[in-house]
C-alpha cells in the first residue's frame, strides 16, 4: 500500500547520487586524515568526522544542496590544482584571474548577487515567473562562486605561510562573504519548503546590502588581504563559534525582510503579489526559531570560547553584551507571538526592528564601542 | 499580606507579559554599560564628565553598570519570574507530557479547530485498529478508550516539546545562579562586613596589611599574577574600583621563560609562558607552558596567559651632550623602570627608564602607485594587500625629568628606518602625555651609525670649528681663482656669519634674520645663497670630520649630498629637541614579564550545565512539534477526526490535511488489502 507512504523513512528515498555523495564525502574526509592528520589536534580531528555525516544529512535532505556541494568541491579543487603551489600563479593563469582565484570569484559572488536582485524585483513587479526563476539560478550561483571563493581562499592562506593558513572566517570581511551566502541559502531552503519565489526580492535586498558593504570595505579600505591570526583567534572555537553565529545573524535578516513583506501586504502595496499573510508569518517565526537556536548555540560556544582564551565565561566585553541583547530580544519576541493576540503588526515591526539591533551587534559594536573583540575594527 | 494580593503577585510575576517586559528592560540595561566604558580609572571619568555628573554616574554605578545594585535586582527579578513561571506551568506541563486525554467528550472534539467526519464500512474494531496502526507508524503514540457504542482512539507526539520549556526556563535560573556564584558577591559580602580593606597607590605589595590580602581558600577571584623572567610570585592582584587586594595563592610560580613568536610580517603568533608551580604545602613542583587559548589548571585555579611587560631588561645607552660645540658621550646602563641621575654642571637631570619594545611592527609601505585599474587590481589571490607591515625593531621610551620635577617623554628607535630610500633614526619627543611625538629624523651615515651626524653637529656649533670650516669653504669655493684677499675674507666672514646664524636657531633662525635684515625684494634670492653656503659648509665639516678620525672622505655623490641636507634639517629640528642630551640606545638584554591571570570560578560547572540545559531546551521546545491526534470511532460507521498543537503553524495544517486523506483511504480499503499494511 505504497499510497499512504507519504513520508516513508529517510534512508529509503536516497537516490544513488545521495550515497556517492556520502561516499565522496567520506572518502574526502579519510583523505585529508591520512595526508594532515598529523596536524590537527583532537577537536579538529572530531569536527572533521563529524563534518561527514552532517554534511551527508544536509545533502540527502535537499538534493539541490548535494549537488551545490559538488560543484564547489570540484571548482575549489579546479583552483587548487590550478595554483601548483605557486600564489604567483593568480595573475598569471587565465582561469585564475577571471574566475576561480579567491577574490575574484568572491567577486563574482558580489556581481551574480546584485544581477539577482534585480531578477527578483523584476520579477515581482512584472509578473514575469521567468525573471524569478532567473532570480534563483543567480542566487545559487552566487553562492556557487562565494563558497569556491571562500575554498581558495583558505587554500591561499596556506599559500601565504604554513603558520599564516586558517579558515576564512576571521575577520569583517570574511565573515561578510559568509553572511552573504548563509542568507541566501537560507532563503533558497525557504524558497523550496514554501514554493514561492515572492520573498526573493526582499531577502535578496539585505545581502545585496551586505555585498555593497563588502565592495566599500574592500575598495576603500583594501580589507581583503588575507592576514595571519592573532593569538587569541587561534582557536578550535573559532571554526563553529563564528559560522553558528552567522546562521543566527542570516536568519535574523531573512527574518526582517519577511516583515517588511508583511508590512507592505498590510498596507496593500504589492498585496495581491505577495505570499498570504499567514504563509509570511508562518516564514517569520520559522526564521526567528532557527536563529534563536542557533544563536544560543553560538554564544554558549563564545562563552566557552571565552573562558579558554581571556579566562572568564562571561565578562561583558560590549560584543558579548550586545549578543545577549540581540538573544534576549528574540526571546521577547517568541514570547509575544504565544501571547494571544499579538501577531502581525507589532510582530512584524518587532522583527524588521530586531534586524536594526542585530546590525549594530555585527557592525556597530566595532565601529562604536572598543572591547575585547577587534578582529573587524572599521 | 493578604491572599488576594499575594496570589495577583505571583499572577504578575509568572506572567508571560512581565516575562516580555523583562527581557526588554534586562536588554536596555545590559545596553548602558556598552555605551560608557566600564571599569576605568576613576580620574579618567572624573575627567569625562566634569565633578558634577561623575558623582552623579558613580551613584548610579555607571562605571560598573554589571555590578551595580539595581542591574542585579533586574536579573534577580528574572530569576524570580522564570521560577515562579516554572513552578507554575510545571505541573501542567508534565502532566501534559504523560496525558493522552483518551475520556475526551465528544463534545469538545468537535470545538477543535481542525476536525473533520469521515465514513467507513469497516466495523469499530477493525477501523480503530487500522488508525491505531497508521498512526503509530507516523510516530504517534496512541491509547484506546472503548466507550458506548464507540471508540475513541487518542495519540500524542512531540510530548518533549513540554520538557523543553522545563530545561530551557531551568536554565536560565541555573545560569544565574552560577553566574552569581562566580560575580563578585563574595567579596562584596566581605568588603561590606568591613573585614577587607582595598589597598591604593603604590605601597610596597609585600607590606600590606592582611586586611588587603584575601586568603588561600577565597571562594571565586579573577587576579593578575605579574611575575618577571627568572623570578617567583605567589600572589595575585584584584583589581576592584580604583583599588585593589590581594589574591594569596596556594603556590609559588617561577616564569622560567617567556616567548614571543612573530610571524614572518612581524605581527605577533604566539605568546607562552613556561612556569614551574611549586604547591607550599606539598613542595611538589610541576612544569607547563602556558600559551593563549591554552591555560591550565591547577587545584580549581585556572592560570591564563594576559598579557606581557618588560620585567627589567637592562639597556646599554649612549647619552649624547647636546650642548653647542660638546660632543661629550657618557656611557650609561640601567634596567627598564630605574631613574638615572644624570649629573651635569649646569642643570642636573634624571633619566627615567619607562619601557623597553623590542619589537615594532610598523606599516611601512606607502600606498601603491601602480594605479593600474582598480577592479584589476582586485582580482586574483586574497594574499594580495597594499599593507606592508615590517618589525622596524626595537625602541625605549624614556623621560627626562628636571630639578623643578618637568618631565618631557622621548620615544627612540634603535635602528636606523628607511624612508623615501633614505635611513633614519628616528627620536621622538612630546610634552604631555595626549600628545603625538614629534619626531627628528637622524640620517644614518654610510656605516649605518648616527656617529657622522652627531660630529657634523658638534663641528658646526662649535664656533672654532666654524671659523675653521668657514676658511675651507672659501679655500674650496674660489680655488683656482685668483680673487683678492678682501674678497677672500668677506666671503669666509660671511659663511662664518651664517654658520653661527644656524648654529643659533637653525634655518629658523636664518629666516629671521633674512626677514629683519634684508627688503622684501632680495630675501627669496637671499635665501637659496645661505643655503648652498651652508651646504657647502657643512661639506668642509663632513670632510674635516673624516680627516679628524682619519678615515677616508665621502665621494662627492648623491648619496653624501641627501645626507648633507638631511643632517642639516636634523641638527636645525635638534635645537627644538626639548633635551640637552640626546639618549642612544646601543644594545640590551631582553627580561620579560609574563602577566598571568588566575581565576578561580566554582560557578562555572553549573554555569555550563545551564547552558546544556538551554541548548537542549531550546531545541525541543522549537523543534519538536507536540500534536495530539483523536479518532471518535461510532457503531454507526462515522468517524470523526480531531487534532490539535501547542504552536500552530503551517505545516500543522498540511500533517491535519494530510492525516485526514491517508485516514480516510485507509478506511475506505476493502477488508483483505490490509495485509500490506504495516511495512
Ligand atoms: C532569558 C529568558 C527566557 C528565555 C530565553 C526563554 C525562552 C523561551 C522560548 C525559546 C520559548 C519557546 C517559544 C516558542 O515555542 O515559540 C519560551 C516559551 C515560554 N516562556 Fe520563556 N524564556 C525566558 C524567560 C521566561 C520567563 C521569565 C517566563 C515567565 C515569566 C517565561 C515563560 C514562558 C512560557 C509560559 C512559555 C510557553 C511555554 C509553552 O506554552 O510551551 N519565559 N521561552
Amino acid at each position: 500500500m505504497e499510497l499512504i507512504q507519504a513520508n516513508p523513512p529517510l534512508l529509503r528515498r536516497l537516490a544513488p547520487l545521495d550515497w556517492a555523495a556520502a561516499l565522496l564525502l567520506a572518502l574526502g574526509a579519510a583523505y585529508a586524515f591520512r595526508s594532515y592528520g598529523g596536524y590537527m589536534d583532537g577537536y579538529e580531528k572530531a569536527f572533521l568526522v563529524l563534518a561527514v555525516p552532517t554534511f551527508s544529512w544536509l545533502a540527502w535532505q535537499w538534493s539541490a544542496l548535494r549537488n551545490l556541494m559538488g560543484l564547489i568541491a570540484l571548482l575549489s579543487l579546479a583552483g587548487i590544482s590550478l595554483y601548483q603551489g605557486d600564489l604567483a600563479r593568480a595573475e598569471q593563469v587565465f582561469w585564475l584571474k577571471y574566475f576561480l582565484s579567491s577574490q575574484t570569484a568572491i567577486g563574482w559572488m558580489c556581481a551574480l548577487f546584485f544581477m539577482a536582485t534585480g531578477a527578483f524585483w523584476l520579477g515581482l513587479l512584472a509578473r514575469s515567473d521567468f525573471a524569478e526563476r532567473t532570480g534563483s539560478a543567480l542566487t545559487w550561483t552566487a553562492v556557487l562562486m562565494g563558497f569556491t571563493g571562500m575554498m581558495v581562499r583558505w587554500y591561499e592562506s596556506y599559500l601565504i605561510g604554513t603558520d599564516v593558513g586558517h579558515i576564512p572566517v576571521s575577520n569583517l570581511y570574511e565573515v561578510f562573504v559568509l553572511f552573504s551566502l548563509i542568507t541566501a541559502l537560507l532563503y533558497l531552503h525557504y524558497e523550496r519548503r514554501y514554493g514561492t519565489r515572492r520573498l526573493g526580492a526582499f531577502v535578496l535586498l539585505v545581502i545585496s546590502a551586505a555585498v555593497g558593504f563588502l565592495l566599500w570595505y574592500t575598495f576603500s579600505r583594501d580589507a581583503q588581504g588575507i592576514q595571519p591570526l592573532v593569538p587569541a583567534l587561534q582557536s578550535y572555537w573559532m571554526k563553529i563559534h563564528v559560522p553558528a553565529n552567522f546562521i543566527g545573524y542570516g536568519s535574523f535578516a531573512l527574518a526582517a525582510m519577511v516583515g517588511v513583506a508583511w508590512l507592505l501586504q498590510s498596507r496593500g502595496i504589492l498585496a495581491t503579489r505577495l505570499p498570504a499573510p499567514v504563509v509570511l508569518e508562518d516564514v517569520m517565526y520559522k526564521s526567528i526559531a532557527v536563529g534563536f537556536a542557533f544563536f544560543t548555540i553560538a554564544t554558549i560556544l563564545g562563552a566557552l570560547w571565552a573562558a579558554e582564551a581571556w579566562g572568564t565565561y562571561w565578562q561583558w566585553d560590549p560584543k558579548e553584551t550586545w549578543a545577549l541583547i540581540v538573544w534576549l530580544n528574540y526571546a521577547a519576541w517568541l514570547h509575544m507571538r504565544l501571547t494571544k493576540g499579538l501577531r502581525g503588526a507589532v510582530l512584524a515591526w518587532w522583527s524588521v526592528s530586531g534586524l536594526v539591533v542585530t546590525s549594530f551587534a555585527f557592525l556597530g559594536v566595532n565601529m562604536f564601542l572598543s572591547g575585547l573583540h577587534s578582529y573587524g575594527s572599521l | 499580606m493578604n491572599r488576594s494580593f499575594r496570589h495577583n503577585l505571583y499572577e504578575l510575576f509568572s506572567s508571560m507579559r512581565f516575562a516580555i517586559s523583562l527581557l526588554t528592560i534586562l536588554a536596555i540595561a545590559s545596553a548602558i554599560g556598552t555605551v560608557l566604558k566600564q571599569g576605568e580609572a576613576y580620574n579618567a571619568y572624573l575627567n569625562q564628565f566634569g565633578p558634577f555628573w561623575f558623582g552623579i554616574f558613580e551613584r548610579l554605578g555607571l562605571y560598573a553598570v554589571y555590578h551595580a545594585g539595581w542591574f542585579l535586582t533586574i536579573l534577580a527579578f528574572l530569576v524570580i519570574s522564570t521560577s515562579l513561571c516554572i513552578l507554575r506551568q510545571a505541573p501542567q506541563m508534565l502532566h501534559e507530557m504523560r496525558t493522552y486525554r483518551e475520556h475526551a467528550k465528544e463534545s469538545s472534539l468537535r470545538q477543535f479547530a481542525h476536525r473533520a467526519e469521515l465514513a467507513t464500512a469497516l466495523s469499530v474494531e477493525q477501523a480503530g485498529g487500522r488508525i491505531e496502526a497508521h498512526l503509530r507508524q507516523q510516530g504517534y503514540q496512541t491509547r484506546r478508550n472503548a466507550r458506548a457504542g464507540a471508540l475513541l482512539i487518542a495519540a500524542k507526539a512531540g510530548s518533549w516539546n513540554r520538557l523543553g520549556y522545563i530545561l530551557a526556563h531551568s536554565a536560565i535560573v541555573t545560569i544565574c545562579i552560577g553566574g552569581l556564584l562566580d560575580g563578585d558577591l563574595p567579596l562584596n559580602l566581605h568588603l561590606w562586613l568591613g573585614n577587607k580593606q582595598i589597598a591604593r597607590g603604590t605601597q610596597s605589595l609585600d607590606r600590606l596589611p592582611p586586611a588587603s590580602r584575601l586568603p588561600v581558600d577565597h571562594w571565586s577571584y579573577r587576579g593578575n599574577i605579574f611575575v618577571p623572567e627568572g623570578k617567583r610570585a605567589d600572589f595575585a592582584t584584584v583589581n576592584i574600583g580604583d583599588g585593589f587586594l590581594i589574591q594569596e595563592l596556594p603556590f609559588d610560580l617561577i616564569l622560567k621563560k617567556f616567548h614571543v613568536d612573530y610571524y614572518s610580517t612581524g605581527a605577533p603568533k604566539r605568546f607562552a609562558s613556561d612556569v614551574v608551580l611549586v604547591d607550599k604545602k606539598t613542595g611538589i613542583s610541576t612544569a607547563r607552558t602556558i600559551e593563549v587559548n591554552k591555560p591550565f589548571t591547577y587545584q580549581g585555579i585556572t592560570l591564563y596567559q594576559a598579557s606581557f611587560e618588560d620585567g627589567g631588561s637592562v639597556l646599554r645607552l649612549k647619552a649624547h651632550s647636546l650642548s653647542p660645540g660638546s660632543g661629550e658621550v657618557l656611557d650609561l646602563t640601567g634596567a627598564v623602570g630605574d631613574a638615572i641621575r644624570l649629573t651635569r654642571r649646569d642643570a642636573p637631570l634624571t633619566l627615567e627608564l619607562t619601557n623597553l619594545r623590542p619589537i615594532n611592527v610598523e606599516n611601512i609601505g606607502s600606498p601603491r602607485t601602480d594605479t593600474g585599474n582598480l577592479l584589476e587590481k582586485h582580482l586574483g589571490s586574497g594574499a594580495k594587500s597594499d599593507r606592508d607591515l615590517h618589525n622596524v625593531g626595537p625602541s625605549i621610551l624614556f623621560k627626562l625629568r628636571d630639578n623643578a620635577g618637568q618631565a618631557r617623554e622621548f620615544n627612540s628607535y634603535m635602528l636606523p628606518i628607511e624612508q623615501e630610500g633614505r635611513r633614519f633614526f628616528l627620536a621622538g619627543v612630546r610634552d604631555a602625555q595626549a600628545d603625538d611625538f614629534r619626531y627628528m629624523r637622524i640620517p644614518a651615515d654610510r656605516e649605518g651609525t648616527m656617529t657622522t651626524w652627531f660630529e657634523l653637529r658638534t663641528l658646526l656649533t662649535d664656533p672654532a670649528a666654524r671659523a675653521q670650516i668657514a676658511r675651507r669653504f672659501t679655500a674650496a669655493a674660489l680655488k683656482g681663482d685668483a680673487v683678492s684677499e678682501t674678497l677672500r675674507s668677506k666671503l669666509s666672514d660671511t659663511t662664518e656669519h651664517t654658520l653661527g646664524l644656524y648654529a643659533d636657531g637653525g634655518y629658523e633662525g636664518l629666516d629671521k634674520f633674512i626677514r629683519t635684515t634684508l627688503p622684501a625684494a632680495e630675501q627669496q634670492k637671499a635665501a637659496e645663497v645661505f643655503v648652498k653656503v651652508l651646504q657647502g659648509a657643512a661639506w668642509e665639516a663632513l670632510q674635516l670630520s673624516r680627516e679628524q678620525r682619519q678615515l677616508a672622505p665621502w665621494p662627492m655623490d648623491g648619496i653624501s649630498a641627501a645626507f648633507i641636507n638631511d643632517s642639516l634639517n636634523a641638527i636645525s629640528d635638534s635645537f627644538h629637541y626639548g633635551a640637552p642630551v640626546f639618549i642612544e640606545m646601543t644594545g640590551f638584554d631582553l627580561v620579560q614579564a609574563s602577566v598571568i591571570q588566575a581565576t578561580r570560578s566554582p560557578g562555572q560547572y553549573i554555569v555550563y550545565l545551564g547552558c546544556a540545559l538551554l541548548i537542549a531546551g531550546v531545541c525541543f521546545m522549537l523543534y519538536v512539534r507536540e500534536r495530539r491526534f483523536f479518532a471518535l470511532v461510532k457503531e454507526d460507521g462515522s468517524v470523526l477526526l480531531a487534532m490539535s498543537t501547542n504552536r500552530k503553524t503551517l505545516d500543522f495544517e498540511e500533517t491535519f490535511v494530510r492525516h485526514r486523506d491517508q485516514l480516510q483511504q485507509l478506511l475506505t480499503l476493502p477488508e483483505s488489502d490490509h495485509g500490506t499494511h504495516s511495512g
